[in-house]
């Protein structure tokens, strides 16, 4: 098998891996970095982000103030540590972007503009237009051209890691080009694979985000956390799913439902704000978990609309004008006009809650080191946690930026620290034979797209916005039979260049796992908090749950639940407040 | 509802001679584009079929492709656009690594050496921000918007013919840089966009400013590059007490 060898190899070229890449080669030039994505990075999913990443800048706010935002939009499930350092990394990071050229948006001055945000008490949201992930993927790309040091490895499809004597010695990946599986011999491994949205069957997330990245490490026995805490946007178009930012709300969109009423001053969000006059944390700009379970509880009141897509409720950015919609929020217009037929400056836009973000991912500490030594996770993979049980919009952008650096700190540190067993050979040959098995397979009875609707099925009907102890049960059982049936899939296309069969059949390995985490994780928790909703049980309960959940790997059985402490070093629990009477 | 009958090219290089076409009936939704037919067909007809997606939203770049003949994102080309049969093939002037998958290699390496990154006329302040205005920005504002699709290069009738051709896209975003008042690194980029393969090579045909889905005008960039090379012959040569 061909062997690369590196120093730190990184799966994943998004935001995260980009700069964690960027960030080793500056401090130590003559490491070898092996970067690996299975798509080229300016298609990593980070392009689709629009709205913008959160940092204190402005003189009138302060670091307390994201603080408390993030905590409190966590629903205290945030580790108040991690958020410590993450908001006051934060505008170091977003000024390092603009220092690489990143065309953030402007004031008048020419200081960077701000924008606000759901949940966020004041403008802190830096923004590059509706395309701000975009302007930051291409930013960090063009950027990474200029170290020699960072061997890309386009359209590789990680596999497996390899674990020998309980460190993390290196990885697999099939070079998609031929098909052939590559021996990576590292040192250390970052994992930046992002989410796994596409779990669901309606999401924001394109068809890449199939948590392999989450699923690598789970599998190599690093559990995974708070998997239950899944984030519904509120604002996808019904048609797609594609997303329409929240900067809509942000800019003075608001909400309607099919009586034109602004339905959130009915869910503790109120009173209603004057139209165009946006007021933060309040109304439209509620946080999405709450937003999100407005629109169910409208729906059960036969209150949404009805489209040839299902259910919707009515976003409204007429009164903001031709010019501002031209200016602030243009991929919006495109958008609703492409996907939906729907011109925003002249019609409001039907909009339906959407699958969006995994607050969950591989457990790190506060310095993006998993358990397993030689092994860190950054970005949407990755829980620290700063998310808690909601991710606060534009919180994550500035996380990738963060914990990406973080990450490569912590790897160079441990690659100074010392050796590491030699080998990995036999494992890589394991890995190897077994994409083989699976591609050579014949006699198997189930098929990819088979599996992957009916799992898509079971999230959808069980694991959405609302959940209850006997929809979880049935899920679980549910999953737990689709592990079984897949080792019996067999594939069409049994050839070696580019095999996307194999692709997806592999892709739906992660799913599967990373689904059978979240529903076990979910039956587990026996509380309302945050993004995750029981109707079974409806209050927040601190006694028990004020914890996160760890989802450990059992083979073929299902995950075995655990808890940890979250860590409180200043903000108690307490009453998360969106009404317009907070202070 | 509407059948819609597709003519994909297919080429698996290990079991194919040469590339043929292959026919699907698809029922469609109306609102579809082309990528949400090759999704039916890939999960309900045939999953050998090979290309490339991601975002279903214009912004990832990875499905460019031709339909009837021209370069377009498969996420943007709307069935309703299409009335008859549809032929989708690999992008033009790409090698066809198989089905509707394409060797982008070429122009990821260009991409590096016309240097796109910030080369930074100044220090960087401490720990704040270079200050840029609105109409500063305004200036390259466009060319930071390219999606690397490749459209523009299989529209482009140069390149189909001098593959060492820099290209629309890697001369717009080399443009981009120059063009940002942070920016001192146009003599750095001089050297790959003066060249003969560099924006000199286009003829001025405009088709990929035409075909670009991000109205990013790649062809008014290798103008400009163009003027601003002939001004720095011209300060150079004949009026060489002018340069800085
Ligand atoms: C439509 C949309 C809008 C958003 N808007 C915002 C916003 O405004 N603000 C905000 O803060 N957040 C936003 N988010 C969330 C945010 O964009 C994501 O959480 C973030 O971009 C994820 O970045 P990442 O680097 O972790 O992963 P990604 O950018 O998804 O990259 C993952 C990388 O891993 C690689 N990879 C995965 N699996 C493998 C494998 N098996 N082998 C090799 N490589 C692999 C992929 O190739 C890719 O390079 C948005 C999300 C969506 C979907
Ligand atoms: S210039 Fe336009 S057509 Fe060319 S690669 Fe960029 S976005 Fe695509």
């Amino acid at each position: 098998m061909e062997t690369h060898s590196a120093d730190v190899a990184i799966i994943g070229a998004g935001g995260a891996g980009l700069r964690a890449a960027i960030a080793l080669a500056q401090s130590a030039p003559s490491l070898r970095i092996a970067l690996i994505s299975k798509v080229y990075p300016m298609r990593s999913h980070t392009c689709a982000a629009e709205g913008g990443a959160a940092g204190v800048i402005k003189p009138d706010d302060s670091l307390e103030h994201h603080f408390n935002d993030t905590v409190g939009g966590g629903d205290w499930l945030s580790d108040q540590d991690a958020v410590d350092y993450f908001i006051r990394e934060a505008p170091t990071e977003l000024l390092q972007l603009e220092h690489w050229g990143c065309p953030w948006s402007r004031e008048a001055d020419g200081s960077v503009a701000v924008r606000p945000f759901g949940g966020m008490k004041k403008q802190r949201t830096w923004f590059a237009a509706d395309k701000s992930g975009f302007h930051i993927l291409h930013t960090l790309f063009q950027t990474s051209l200029q170290f020699p040091s960072i061997q890309r490895f386009d359209e590789f499809y990680a596999t497996d890691l390899l674990v020998e004597d309980g460190r993390c010695v290196g990885l697999t990946a099939i070079e998609m080009r031929s098909g052939q599986m590559r021996w990576f011999d590292a040192r250390a491994v970052i994992i930046a694979g992002g989410g796994a949205g596409r779990m669901f069957p309606f999401t924001t997330n394109g068809a890449i985000k199939t948590g392999d990245g989450m699923a690598l490490a789970y599998r190599a026995g690093v559990p995974l956390k708070d998997m239950e805490f899944v984030q519904y946007h509120p604002t996808g178009l019904p048609s797609t799913g594609t997303l329409l930012t929240e900067a809509c709300r942000g800019e003075g969109g608001v909400l309607l439902n099919k009586n034109g009423r602004r339905f959130l001053q009915d869910y503790g969000m109120g009173p209603e704000t004057p139209l165009g006059k946006p007021v933060l944390k309040t109304m439209e700009l509620g946080p999405r978990d709450r937003v999100s379970q407005a629109f169910w509880h409208e729906q059960r009141k036969g209150n949404a609309i009805a489209t040839r897509w299902g259910d919707a409720m009515l976003l409204d950015m007429r009164h903001l004008g031709e010019k501002t919609i031209n200016e602030r929020l243009p991929l919006v217009r495109d958008m609703s006009i492409s996907y939906m037929g729907v011109d925003p400056v002249t019609d409001p836009v039907p909009v339906r809650p959407v699958v969006h973000y995994m607050m969950g991912g591989i457990h790190t500490d506060i310095n993006a080191a998993t358990s397993l030594p030689g092994l860190y996770a950054a970005g949407e993979c990755a829980c620290v946690s700063i998310n808690g049980a909601n991710r606060l919009g534009s919180n994550s952008l500035t996380e990738l930026l963060v914990f990406g650096r973080r990450a490569a700190v912590s790897a160079l540190e441990y690659l100074q620290q010392g050796g590491r067993p030699a080998g990995g050979a036999a494992l890589a040959e394991a890995a190897q034979a077994r994409v083989r098995e699976l591609v050579q397979r014949t006699g198997g009875t189930e098929s990819v797209a088979g599996l992957r609707k009916e799992m898509m099925q079971a999230m959808e009907e069980h694991a959405g916005i609302y959940r209850s102890g006997e929809g979880l049960a049935a899920a679980c059982a549910k999953l737990g039979e689709l592990r079984q049936r897949y080792r019996r899939i067999e594939l069409h296309d049994k050839t070696n260049v580019y095999n996307t069969d194999l692709l997806q059949a592999l892709e739906l390995g992660s799913m599967l796992d990373c689904a059978e985490a979240v529903v076990q994780s979910a039956a587990a928790r026996k509380e309302s908090r945050g993004a995750h909703q029981r109707l079974d049980f409806p209050g927040r309960d601190d006694r028990q749950f004020l914890r996160h959940s760890l989802a450990a790997y059992a083979g073929e059985g299902p995950p075995r639940v655990s808890y940890r402490d979250v860590v409180i070093t200043r903000s108690p629990p307490g009453v998360r407040d969106y009404s317009g009477g907070h202070e | 509802m509407r059948q819609v009958e597709l003519e994909v090219l297919r080429y698996n290089p290990e079991t194919d001679r040469e590339p043929h076409f292959q026919r699907y009936a698809v029922d469609c939704q109306e609102e579809w584009v082309v990528l949400d037919a090759l999704n039916h067909v890939k999960e309900t007809l045939d999953p050998t079929l090979s290309y490339r997606w991601s975002c279903h939203m214009a912004v990832c770049g990875s499905c460019g492709m031709m339909v009837n003949g021209e370069p377009k994102l498969a996420c943007k080309a709307f069935l309703r656009d299409y009335p008859g049969v549809i032929r989708v093939e690999p992008l033009r002037h790409f090698p066809v690594e198989r089905d509707l998958v394409t060797v982008i290699d070429d122009f990821v390496a260009k991409l590096a050496r016309v240097k796109p990154y910030l080369i930074p006329k100044d220090k960087a302040p401490e720990a704040a921000e270079f200050r840029q205005t609105p109409a500063q920005l305004k200036r390259y504002k466009q060319f930071t918007l390219c999606i690397n699709c490749m459209l523009c290069y299989a529209a482009c009738p140069e390149y189909g013919l001098i593959p060492k051709y820099l290209g629309p896209a890697a001369i717009a975003l080399a443009h981009r840089w120059n063009r940002d008042s942070r920016d001192g690194g146009r003599d750095a980029r001089q050297e790959e966009l003066a060249a003969t393969e560099g924006a000199w090579e286009c003829s001025f045909v405009g088709a990929c400013s035409e075909v670009c889905p991000e109205h990013v005008d790649p062809a008014g960039a290798i103008q400009q590059v163009k003027i601003e090379s002939t001004v720095d012959w011209y300060q150079a040569h004949l009026m060489p007490w002018t340069k800085k």
